[in-house]
């Protein structure tokens, strides 16, 4: 558990002297913040309370296109420094390399995350009655939830590829696939088209979360991405060992 | 302490180490040396469990390197080839960061304990990524000093230091030795011979030497290498002489007045080469026996090709012509 903490610790600050971090932790708050204003503005045009999904819709697809550029280094990093081989000759165990890493990228967008509450707070000044609690905490938790998952196929990814830029646009493409991957179910018949839809990110977040219902399943769904991502990432480390 | 027994390390198709095997006891030195490619960053990497072996067997204080890595990593320092360091954090961060993964306790005071070890104090609070080369060098033996593990291995330690900081590591090496047990890589072959106890060279993936220093040196300077020294010029003739002198093996001309021949331990031909050539009419200058120096004895069991074919024809009997 200590080591967990240390590497994580590690590569929570190291992300605060990154400028990739930077850079996107900023991307999101400013594109956010742009959409922000220009939906306050087209909804006092129209005379419509606007809430939460107007912060929360560009917030997911956000994520999903930038978070690779903060995980791609994790690992990937290491192995072409060659910090790797002090790591995995101390003595620290492959799957608390893999959960350091994970934890201490997690707790980044995190930071990144807090930060973003910014808008439901100027949003509730904003709007009268105020903004609807109920959705302010579901969408953040799902959004949560999704980050951890993100991180991990980040993280599980930079460990497989020796590249960062391999393993960004690695990460992009599986995050992509798990975002659209369901959009073919009606095509498809009954059985595989609702596996389709199970694997969907986005179903497990627009019809829930998004609408201010909590549901044991996305939870579990998530969970159960983010494991299996951190699974893999230990395997790679392992397999790294083996060649 | 180490014990290693026919480890095979294959890269894909290419083998690096083909069956080699040695042991080390607890509290020797031992020089791992060896030409570029021969694999000795290759077996360091497998005995500190980066790289698992193809084949063969290690075990590090008892503890097998597949069964109990964790454990292994616990009793060893390493300081790897190309010394990885995380150029974003100070020299202090960075060894109480390596210290926090060993679990040592109070830490502080050995971070600062170790730091003073490899002269390194007052850089403390400086930024790894602004060290120079033999800084750097100095602080990756300092986080494989950290635990004090009972091995050290260390890849070509010195390489990259000024002259009175190779003295200082080695001397901390000899230091260190005194307890506990070091494997370390070095091309300079004098430091091999001042630092170690032992000294294991490796060749192609295979041992081609396993001998004590103090062995090594007596054999070194064994009497069976000879330089003659003659007036005149008529060296050749004089070489064909000796070279069919009993109990000579090997002639080489140095010089036009000069030449080294090599004779059998087992019977000292020096003497009979003596009379031979007074009796032939040359003027005997100079007859003394060279000391073959490590130098010559790494090159001649390294040697890519064992020697020139032309020569390799008349086995025994060797007239060699070095053009100088
Ligand atoms: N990661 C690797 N992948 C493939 N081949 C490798 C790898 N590392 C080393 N080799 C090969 O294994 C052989 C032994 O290399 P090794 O690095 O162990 O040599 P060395 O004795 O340390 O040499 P040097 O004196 O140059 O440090 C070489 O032929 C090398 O090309
Ligand atoms: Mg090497």
């Amino acid at each position: 558990m200590r080591n967990i903490w240390l590497i994580a610790r590690r590569e929570y600050h190291h992300y605060f002297i990154s400028p990739i971090a930077y850079a996107v932790a900023f991307a999101i708050l400013l594109i956010l913040g742009i959409i922000f204003y220009a939906n306050i503005v087209g909804a006092m045009l129209q005379q419509i309370a606007p809430g939460m999904e107007i912060v929360f819709g560009p917030l997911v697809s956000l994520l999903i296109f930038t978070t690779p550029a903060i995980t791609m280094r994790s690992i990937a990093e290491e192995n072409k420094m060659g910090t790797l081989e002090l790591l995995l000759t101390a003595p620290v165990r492959d799957w608390e390399i893999i959960l350091g890493k994970w934890l201490g990228g997690f707790l980044f967008l995190g930071t990144v995350l807090l930060a973003t509450w910014l808008y439901p707070i100027v949003l509730n000044q904003l709007v009268s009655p105020g903004i609807e609690q109920g959705v302010l905490v579901s969408g953040y938790l799902g959004i949560v939830m999704m980050s951890a998952a993100i991180i991990a196929i980040g993280v599980a990814t930079s460990s497989l590829f020796g590249n960062q830029i391999a393993a960004f646009f690695a990460t992009e493409g599986i995050l992509l696939l798990l975002w659209v991957i369901g959009a073919p179910s009606q095509a498809m018949g009954m059985m595989g088209g609702s596996l389709l839809r199970y694997l969907d990110m986005s179903e497990h977040f627009y019809p829930t979360f998004y609408r201010g219902i909590v549901e044991v399943q996305d939870i579990i769904y998530f969970l159960s991405l983010t494991f299996l991502a951190l699974f893999i990432g230990k395997i790679s480390i392992e397999v790294r060992r083996w060649r | 302490m180490i014990h290693v027994s026919n480890l095979i390390k294959d890269y894909g198709k290419r083998r690096a180490i083909n069956n080699i095997s040695f042991d080390i006891n607890n509290g020797e030195i031992v020089g791992f040396l060896g030409p570029n490619g021969a694999g000795k960053t290759t077996t360091m990497r497998i005995l500190t469990t980066y790289l698992p072996p193809t084949d063969g067997e290690v075990e590090i204080g008892g503890y097998n390197i597949l069964d109990n890595s964790l454990e292994i990593r616990r009793i060893v320092g390493y300081m790897p080839e190309t010394v990885p360091l995380y150029s974003d954090m100070t020299v202090f961060e960075y060894l109480m960061y390596m210290a926090g993964l060993r679990n040592i306790k109070s830490a502080e005071t050995r971070v600062t304990e170790v730091l003073e070890l490899v002269s390194l104090t007052s850089r403390a609070d400086g930024y790894i990524g602004k060290l120079s080369k033999g800084m750097r060098q100095r602080l990756g033996l300092a986080q494989a000093l950290l635990h004090k593990p009972k091995v050290l291995i260390l890849d070509e330690p010195t390489i990259g230091l000024d002259p009175a900081q190779i003295i200082e590591v080695r001397n901390l090496i000899r230091e260190i030795g005194k307890e506990h047990t070091v494997l370390l890589s070095t091309h300079i072959l004098p430091e091999a011979q001042q630092v170690c106890d032992r000294i294991l060279i490796i060749n192609k993936g295979q041992i081609v030497l396993d001998d004590s220093t103090e062995r090594l040196q007596t054999h070194l300077t064994g009497a069976n290498r000879v330089m003659l020294k003659i007036r005149g010029h008529e060296i050749e003739e004089a070489a064909s002489l000796v070279a069919t002198t009993p109990g000579v093996t090997f002639v080489d001309i140095k010089e036009d007045d000069l030449l080294e021949f090599e004779c059998s331990a087992a019977e000292d031909a020096r003497p009979l080469v003596a009379r031979t050539v007074i009796n032939a009419g040359f003027d005997l200058l100079e007859l003394k026996t060279v000391s073959m120096s490590l130098e010559e004895i790494f090159l001649e069991l390294t040697r890519d090709e064992p020697l020139a074919p032309e020569f390799n024809e008349t086995p025994g009997l060797d007239v060699e012509i070095e053009g100088r």
